[in-house]
């Protein structure tokens, strides 16, 4: 049952999109009273919010650039990136474009999530882009990275970890305390692999890089050709 | 037709980004493009003295945003070059004296009059880096060729990418051929393996810079210098100029395999 809402205090919504974070602020209440909201959310949660790149989606608001660059260097006192507004607002699209954001999501949304068509199959995040050095991807379920990852950048996944590409970072498998997760890469040169609680370090390169596979096997790191089996 | 902001920034300091910043200036400006350099190094100017204009100084960029002065007040016209002009940092302020969208509003207005509008950034990924990224539609990446520089880089061009500024383009800063060609430096080919992304210029180590920074006179105007002509050409790059990699800027490739093949090399 709903909550009749008793004060018009605006609500702030975030979750995840493809690359980044949406947060959705609503149609109550004044602007400045949104912007403390939204920045009690992301203060509670500074942690999580470090280094991410968000688009705020604002309704029907009109905002002007005075507030908008406000909260944006609010915002990027947090790490945080703000790279889009999205509004019905056409005055808040312009002032969006004026200060040089985007005012629509690079890629269109997601439809709407319906049950999985087939039972098999885990948990993913799929990473279409190179991560370069600083960037850090955590993610509970499986990781895959379309694109290559710098020195400097790691990947800590619960799962395994898949690179269709060249993997110079670091990589946590099984960062959860699971030893049969794997890392693949289409060219496995890490700085450093975890798989659970196991470290190796990265074997010097042998002339031309082929797919590898790493897993645990009698307690130790070891990367194999991928043939496939 | 409003004009381009060009952001040159760096992730490690002090790899040659005002050196850069005032070489391509004066480079466009004697071309005959209007420029207008902005040093957003608050607290730690010294474009001005690079460009030799440090005593005419009289109002700052932190001046500007907080409406001590008008825009054309803190503008110093350059002596040699008519077309160029500088906007000093303040000394005395730290950087948040100024935020994002000042930056952007005022690039907003340079834009109206100059044809270029070049940000020499800070070192780091703080709120300077910001400040200068913000209004950029291009942004120059400086590096030179060392391991730690180039792993910098590769934060600051995800950073970059992140602010939706990409993709960056790559000078690469202090090459030197003798290293390169004793395997002691990393080369061209393999910076841009590491970084993946385009490469704008490359500019040779050379003395003539230290000398010309302490005078006052980018290195660009010198028509003997070899870092002068590398700036020059990267200049003519931007203009859309299509300039081939002068040999020099091309050590460990093909001229010096060739120079090793026939045994001469040093
Ligand atoms: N190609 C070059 N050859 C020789 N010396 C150079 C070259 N480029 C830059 N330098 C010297 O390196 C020093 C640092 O350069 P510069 O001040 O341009 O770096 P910066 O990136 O702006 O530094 P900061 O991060 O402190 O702002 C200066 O003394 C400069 O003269
Ligand atoms: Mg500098």
């Amino acid at each position: 049952m709903e909550k009749p809402v008793s004060s018009s205090r605006p609500k702030v919504a975030i979750k995840g999109i493809r690359d980044g974070l949406l947060v959705t602020v609503d149609d109550a209440g004044a602007w400045e009273d949104a912007q403390e909201a939204l920045l009690e959310a992301i203060g509670s949660q500074a942690e999580f919010f470090q280094g991410a790149r968000v688009a705020l989606d604002v309704g029907t608001r009109p905002l002007k650039a005075a507030q908008m660059g406000k909260l944006r260097d609010l915002l990027g006192d947090f790490g945080i990136t703000l790279w889009a507004v999205v509004s019905e607002s056409p005055k808040t699209q312009e002032t969006a474009r004026s200060l040089g954001m985007a005012t629509r999501l690079s890629r269109p949304a997601p439809a709407p999530r319906r049950p999985a068509p087939s039972p098999a199959g885990e948990e993913a995040l799929l990473v279409h882009r190179t991560l370069r050095s600083g960037m850090r991807i955590a993610f509970p379920g499986h990781v895959v990275v379309i694109g290559n990852v710098h020195p400097g950048a790691e990947i800590v996944a619960g799962g395994n970890i898949v690179v269709w590409g060249r993997l110079r970072g670091v990589a946590h498998a099984g960062a959860d305390g699971n030893e049969s997760a794997v890392v693949c890469a289409l060219d496995l040169s890490p700085t450093q692999l975890r798989i659970a609680g196991r470290v190796a370090t990265a074997p010097p390169r042998r002339g031309r890089p082929a797919p590898e596979m790493a897993s645990v096997k009698d307690g130790q790191v070891v990367a194999e050709p991928w043939d496939g089996k | 037709m409003p004009g381009t902001v060009l952001t040159i920034t760096s992730g490690k300091g002090g790899v040659g980004k005002t050196t850069a910043t005032a070489n391509i200036a004066a480079a466009l400006a004697s071309r005959g493009e209007k420029v207008v350099c902005l040093d957003a190094d608050i607290g730690l100017r010294n474009l001005d003295l690079v460009l030799g204009l440090e005593n005419r100084i009289v109002y700052d960029l932190v001046d500007v945003v907080e409406g001590r002065c008008r825009l054309r007040q803190a503008m110093i016209r350059d002596k040699r070059l008519p077309n160029l002009f500088l906007i000093p940092a303040a000394q005395t302020r730290d950087k948040t004296a100024v935020s994002p969208t000042d930056m952007v509003q005022l690039c907003n207005e340079l834009r109206q009059d100059y044809d270029w509008v070049l940000i020499d950034s800070p070192a780091g990924i703080e709120r300077g880096f910001r400040n200068a990224i913000a209004p950029a539609d291009q942004v120059l990446v400086v590096t030179n060729p060392e391991v730690s520089a180039v792993r910098d880089a590769d934060r600051i061009i995800g950073l970059i990418e992140a602010e939706e500024k990409g993709p960056a383009r790559l000078l690469l800063n202090r090459l030197n051929p003798a290293l390169v060609r004793e395997g002691n430096m990393l080369d061209a080919e393999d910076v841009l393996e590491l970084l993946a992304i385009d490469l704008l210029g490359v500019v040779p180590e050379d003395e003539s810079v230290v000398v010309s920074a302490n005078r006052g006179t980018p290195v660009a105007l010198d028509a003997n210098s070899r870092a002068g002509l590398a700036f020059r050409n990267i200049a003519r790059r931007l203009l859309g100029e299509d300039v081939p990699l002068m040999p020099l800027e091309d050590s460990g490739g093909l001229l010096q395999r060739l120079g090793r093949l026939f045994g001469k090399g040093d």
